[in-house]
């Protein structure tokens, strides 16, 4: 009876989570399916699933706009950020996690509570900031924010993650003559490896197709690729032939480097068997 | 070797105080174990004295120099912990070297050591396995040896065997004995077993909410505690108390009258106490005896047979229960009714305030 139960439930879980995998991939499934479409098919109706595949939108994708231009520029604003970001979080979260003061808790929740302010509250003070300090259109001003939105997740992921981490090992560490830093990096990192790979990763990923700030503080320059599939939804009119080629063209590679690391990112998440 | 000194340390997280006010010599190679019930603050003490902890008030002296602002990996000391707290990604190997290196001892030197070490503690074919392959007694000889790969001047303990089985932790502590008998190293060791605490140490410690209640010999506990409280604490099963009044006493001895009328002649002293005092008359399981018919009769409500011995739980008159540990062979049966016999040179008397009156005769065993 306790077996019948556990098989059914397990059925259940199994067509829930292949139900929400579908219903989350779908988008994605289908602007890949139409940047290999003409124009004439992508807005057809009713949508054709079964046709002649094109690479047309691409063909004209990559002739009108440069491509790796912007590519290069997201890879430098993302990983930049991300390598700040991380570097900044692992004394702050160190800190909080294993000297905690009374006011440990009530800083977390605050840094979390900037997250809660909608970006465009912030627009015009950071538009001018970013102006009168030169960064406009720079990666390094879009680093900068991008690593200062994403740093109080960053802190909290790796507070969470070091928590994970028994004190006591680190009190070897220190019995054993290590310094702050030589417990921290000797002893506390690789530890916590897989948790901080996968902060790093999520902090990658919401660069990686962070718009808000690239639209309003990018024009030319230091425009990434989320500037790049914006620049295929004006003027003349949607073509979702080529809205969805630049689309998949920007997301291809995080999507693909996800995939590639989808097993540290589980890991990570799942960590906290470092007994 | 070194002599540790704890001169009145204090400890406050806070606003509480934890640690109020201890004083202590440690002797080289002296064995010395921290017990007290769970709180009491033995873990919080040793760390204090580890520098894991800051030392609110007091002095703390390693070998007379006083440590109170030294680092803990500058201190001379080494600690193993009650989770053993091994590095999980290193190997036995490394998680012994981690120490070494960081002192920037030589390689060979670090080699030399290691190995040394790990065929004293038979190591030896787990040297390239990382903890998580180990199993818990294992591990606590990995934690023990990378202990001693440092040849601290004083070992810290805390609990290194409550998270071994039975068995294991009987093993473990013979062990541990023969290396401190051969290392001759100064050690703290912190338990709440009583029998760690009576076969290994050369100087008990026992404290409660942060005070000292009494130092000194595992014997010295036993047959003299200080007070109640350490009267309680040092023996299992732990000692009978008996209510009873002060009749009066001389030189020789006091005599004290238990509830049942009977007269009791304890060979204490009792200066100053007037006749009518209330006072507790104390006397260990393994002392009483029973008998058939006699003075301080129950009835008997539980025969636990541990096979070499007999443990007999006696429901007094007053709701009492007396406990008496007497031979393995022994016929008594539940719901009987037996007799109690305190020789009183078993006994001990305390007074209303819970100090142990002083035996006219030490115990051979406990100068
Ligand atoms: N970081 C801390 N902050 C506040 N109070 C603490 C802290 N650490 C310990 N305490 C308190 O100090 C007291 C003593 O703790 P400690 O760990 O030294 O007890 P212990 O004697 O080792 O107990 P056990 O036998 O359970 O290990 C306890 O009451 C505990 O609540
Ligand atoms: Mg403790």
């Amino acid at each position: 009876m306790a077996l019948k139960t556990k098989t059914s439930t397990r059925i259940g879980v199994t067509i829930l989570g292949w139900g929400i995998a579908l219903w989350l991939f779908f988008p994605i499934f289908w602007m890949i399916l139409t940047s290999f479409k003409s124009e004439v098919q992508a807005i057809s109706t009713p949508p054709k699933l079964f046709f002649m595949p094109t690479l047309s939108s691409y063909g004209e994708v990559f002739e009108r706009a440069s491509y790796w231009h912007f590519a290069l520029n997201t890879v430098i604003v993302s990983v930049g950020a991300t390598a700040i970001a991380v570097a900044l979080a692992v004394p702050a979260a160190y800190s909080m996690a294993f000297l905690p003061s009374k006011r440990t808790r009530g800083t977390l929740l605050w840094m979390l509570s900037t997250r809660m302010l909608p970006p465009v509250g912030v627009l015009v003070p950071i538009y001018l900031l970013a102006r009168n300090t030169h960064l406009l259109d720079t990666c390094t001003g879009l680093a900068v924010v991008d690593m200062l939105t994403n740093l109080p997740i960053i802190v909290w992921m790796l507070y969470t993650f070091f928590r994970e981490v028994p004190a006591p090992i680190l009190e070897a560490g220190r019995m054993d003559g290590a310094t702050r830093w030589q417990e921290m990096t000797m002893v506390l990192l690789p530890l916590a490896l897989p948790g901080i790979a996968s902060t790093a990763l999520l902090s990658l990923i919401l660069c990686w197709n962070e718009a808000f700030w690239s639209l309003n503080l990018t024009s030319s320059h230091a425009a990434p690729l989320t500037a790049f599939i914006a620049s295929f939804s004006s003027p003349e009119g949607l073509f979702f032939g080529k809205l969805s080629a630049a689309s998949t063209l920007a997301v291809a590679p995080i999507l693909v480097f996800g995939w590639i690391s989808q097993k540290q990112l589980v890991r990570g998440l799942t960590f906290g068997a470092v007994k | 070797m070194a002599t540790v000194e704890l001169k009145n340390l204090r400890k406050t997280y806070l606003t509480e105080e934890i640690i109020k006010g201890i004083s202590l010599s440690i002797e080289e190679r002296e064995f010395v174990v921290f017990v007290g019930p769970s709180g009491c603050g033995k873990s919080t003490l040793l760390r204090m004295i580890a520098g894991l902890e800051d030392i609110t008030s007091g002095d703390l002296l390693i070998d007379g120099q006083r440590v109170n602002d030294v680092e803990p990996g500058k201190r001379g000391l080494a600690m193993v912990f009650q989770s053993y707290a091994l590095y999980p990604h290193m190997d036995v190997y490394k998680n012994m070297e981690f120490g070494l290196k960081l002192a920037g001892m030589p390689e060979a030197e670090r080699r030399e050591k290691i190995e040394h070490v790990a065929r004293t503690l038979q190591l030896e074919p787990y040297l390239h396995h990382k903890p998580g392959q180990l199993s818990g007694g294992q591990r606590q000889r990995v934690a023990i040896g990378r202990a001693i790969v440092r040849n601290p001047k004083v070992f810290l303990f805390d609990e290194p065997l409550s998270n071994l089985d039975a068995a294991l932790r009987g093993q473990m502590r013979v062990e541990l004995s023969a290396l401190h008998r051969k290392l001759g190293a100064t050690t703290i060791y912190v338990t709440h077993d009583q029998v760690e605490a009576m076969t290994m140490a050369d100087k008990i410690v026992v404290l409660q909410k942060g005070v000292v209640e009494q130092i000194g010999s595992p014997l010295e506990l036993y047959h003299h505690p200080r007070n109640l409280f350490v009267a309680r604490f040092i023996g299992s099963p732990p000692m009978n108390f008996f209510p009873a009044i002060f009749q009066g006493g001389d030189s020789a001895g006091s005599s004290v009258q238990l509830r049942d009328g009977s007269i009791l002649y304890v060979p204490v002293t009792s200066p100053g106490l007037l006749p009518g005092t209330k006072v507790t008359v104390g006397i260990r399981p393994e002392h009483v005896e029973l008998a058939s018919s006699g003075p301080n009769s129950g009835v008997v409500e539980v025969v636990e047979r541990l096979g070499a011995i007999t443990l007999v739980h006696v429901r007094m008159p007053d709701g009492e229960i007396i406990v008496v540990q007497t031979d393995g062979a022994v016929l008594t049966e539940v719901e009987t009714r037996v007799s109690l016999t305190l020789p009183p040179r078993n006994c001990h008397l305390f007074a209303p305030d819970g100090l142990a009156f002083e035996a006219c005769h030490r115990h051979p065993l406990a100068a």
